[in-house]
């Protein structure tokens, strides 16, 4: 008998060991370090106090709302934006996509394999003063003569919504996928309308696929601050960019600190409530 | 009564059937728009790798020239971050694999105390906005006074790999036939040989995709890189530096050699699943 025979309880607890540890340490443990440091006071040079510096929190609040609403605001239009983009498309993969089903999702996930900065730089490109779209549309006078896309909220939330789209559709095609294509042709048969089925039946089966792509897009379009750095102005920076610069350029840990933890805090509770109605196993399934 | 409700209602279908025609040529020619959309900036990367172009920035379109090309390592600091961030990728996805690969055996195997956690663990990291990966990992690194460098960039990197190679090597260990495994217990196979012999074997292909995936993350980051590496440059942070005083067209032609490399590996699996799905069916 081996060892593995006589404690079998113990062998889920082996496997989980080296990679659960590596995440405590790597993953919980900083998010303590995190929460410690936004509680600090002090500067860098003459070093950092920990004294419940709770006001951190509100000087972050007050001094950064606008900062933070923005990220808000952007993150949402693009989510919504990447739905109504990207549902037809799911829905036509899913229902008429066929054999080339796997061929598509291909083409869905192939702005991933092109650097995240440079498919910016591509848009900084696209959507730059001297490019089509920009001469296009003052030729059509929705810009003026002077008018420009890059450094405005229209190019950032452009951004944003080209870069997190894939997170966007493939759950949508996933839960797409899974409908039962009997249970359409019975809703059509007993529904007046194709109209009516679609409503009643595709897009409530549909609705998981929905919720977990709009958690994926909105989370990381929330915290993301590259669009906002290439493509926007001053004007249009997010909250991101704030923490960024606190940490890497102002060296402001605790300040920064902070705004990282009501960001994530904000998040956190939106995927709490999310987690509680579907269950962490369908959450974590519909991730992939 | 029923010559006129006939011709009522093949009329309806006919109109019916317009709509339906209509509508699944709308909904073709919205995708094909929609495709044109997501691969507009791809197609501007590729044909920017072949630009000319006057002064610093990389924006309009001067003239065609394969130079970028011929000295694509000819910026400096170009090729050092090129084979940093291949180390790095190779490194991380090999040990976030490896250990990915062991809590999703457990998770798909074994029912324990402590399962709902674990989900919850491998959960959170994706659903944290990079930043706060990033941010929270420089927090520990700067109050344990560890050197920012080469490990503390793989450190990251491994971290926010492992959740990925989970949920991905569930997913397809979920629908394994558990029947095998048995069958070589009953053999006499100990759980380490029927583990060596069975299950390893079985689950090389989802262990190979999770390899893949972890690899493609680990070389597209920048955030938490960006937070975690001191004054080591992976190839987006030159990307990033580059982008500040005007990208040179070389940043386009290394993403569109790693754009070509990455389609190639995809479309070859593609196609090879429905070659096998045509002779399945």
């Amino acid at each position: 008998m081996s060892y593995f025979h006589r404690h079998r309880e113990l062998t889920p607890y082996l496997l989980l060991a080296p990679g659960v540890l590596f995440l405590a340490v790597f993953f919980v443990v900083p998010l303590g370090f995190l929460a410690y440091q936004s509680l600090e006071s002090g500067n860098i040079d003459f070093g950092y106090a920990f004294t419940w510096s709770w006001s951190n929190y509100w000087h972050a609040l007050r001094d950064y709302r606008a900062q933070f609403v923005r990220s808000l605001e952007y993150a949402g239009i693009a989510t919504l934006l990447a739905l109504l983009i990207s549902y037809p498309v799911a829905y036509w993969i899913a229902f008429r996509g066929g054999r080339w089903k796997n061929l598509l999702l291909l083409f869905i996930v192939a702005p991933f394999f092109v650097t995240y900065l440079i498919r910016t730089l591509a848009w900084e490109t696209i959507l730059s003063d001297n490019g089509f779209v920009v001469n296009t549309l003052q030729s059509l006078h929705v810009l003026g003569p002077s008018g420009r896309l890059l450094a405005t909220s229209t190019a950032v939330v452009t951004g944003i919504t080209y870069n997190f789209l894939p997170f966007m559709a493939l759950p949508l095609y996933v839960s797409l996928e899974q409908i039962d294509g009997r249970l359409i042709e019975a809703a059509e048969d007993l529904y007046a309308s194709k109209l009516h089925a679609f409503l009643r039946v595709t897009l409530p089966l549909s609705l998981p696929g929905v919720v977990a792509g709009t958690l994926l897009t909105f989370i990381p379009a929330a915290g993301d601050f590259i669009n906002a750095q290439l493509l926007g102005g001053p004007d249009n920076h997010m909250i991101g960019n704030v923490i960024q610069s606190k940490f890497l350029e102002l060296t402001d840990y605790p300040a920064a600190a902070a705004m990282s933890f009501i960001l994530m805090a904000a998040i956190l509770v939106a995927v709490f409530v999310y987690a509680r109605l579907v269950g962490t196993e369908q959450l974590t399934g519909t991730a992939v | 009564m029923s010559s006129i409700a006939v011709p009522a209602r093949s009329r309806r279908n006919t109109l019916a059937t317009t709509l339906g025609f209509v509508r699944r040529h709308l909904l073709t020619a919205y995708s094909i728009l929609f495709f044109a959309y997501l691969l507009l900036p791809i197609a501007v990367v590729i044909l920017f790798s072949f630009n000319h172009p006057i002064g610093k920035f990389n924006y309009t379109w001067q003239g065609f020239t394969w130079d970028n090309w011929r000295y694509w390592d000819g910026v400096p600091g170009i090729r050092s971050s090129i084979v940093l961030s291949l180390q790095i990728a190779l490194l991380a996805s090999i040990v976030a694999t490896a250990l990915g690969t062991l809590i999703a055996l457990a998770l798909v195997r074994y029912g324990f105390r402590g399962r709902g956690t674990t989900n919850i663990l491998i959960f959170l990291p994706l659903s944290t906005p990079e930043i706060v990966l990033g941010a929270s990992l420089l927090t520990l690194f700067l109050n344990l006074n560890v050197v920012f460098g080469f490990w503390t960039i793989l450190i990251a990197h491994i971290m926010f790999c492992i959740s990925f190679a989970v949920v991905t090597v569930k997913a397809r260990l979920v629908g394994f036939d558990r029947h095998l495994e048995e069958a070589a217990m009953d053999l006499g196979a100990n759980e380490w040989t029927t583990f060596r012999k069975v299950t390893l074997p079985l689950s090389a292909p989802a262990i190979l995709a999770a390899l893949l995936l972890c690899f493609a993350i680990s070389i597209d980051d920048f955030v938490v890189t960006y937070f975690n590496s001191g004054n080591k440059v992976t190839f987006p942070l030159f990307v990033w530096g580059a982008a500040r005083i005007g990208a040179p067209p070389q940043v386009n032609v290394i993403g569109t050699a790693i754009f070509v490399i990455a389609i190639t590996v995809m479309l070859a699996n593609v196609l090879v699943q429905m070659r096998r799905a045509k002779r399945v069916s």
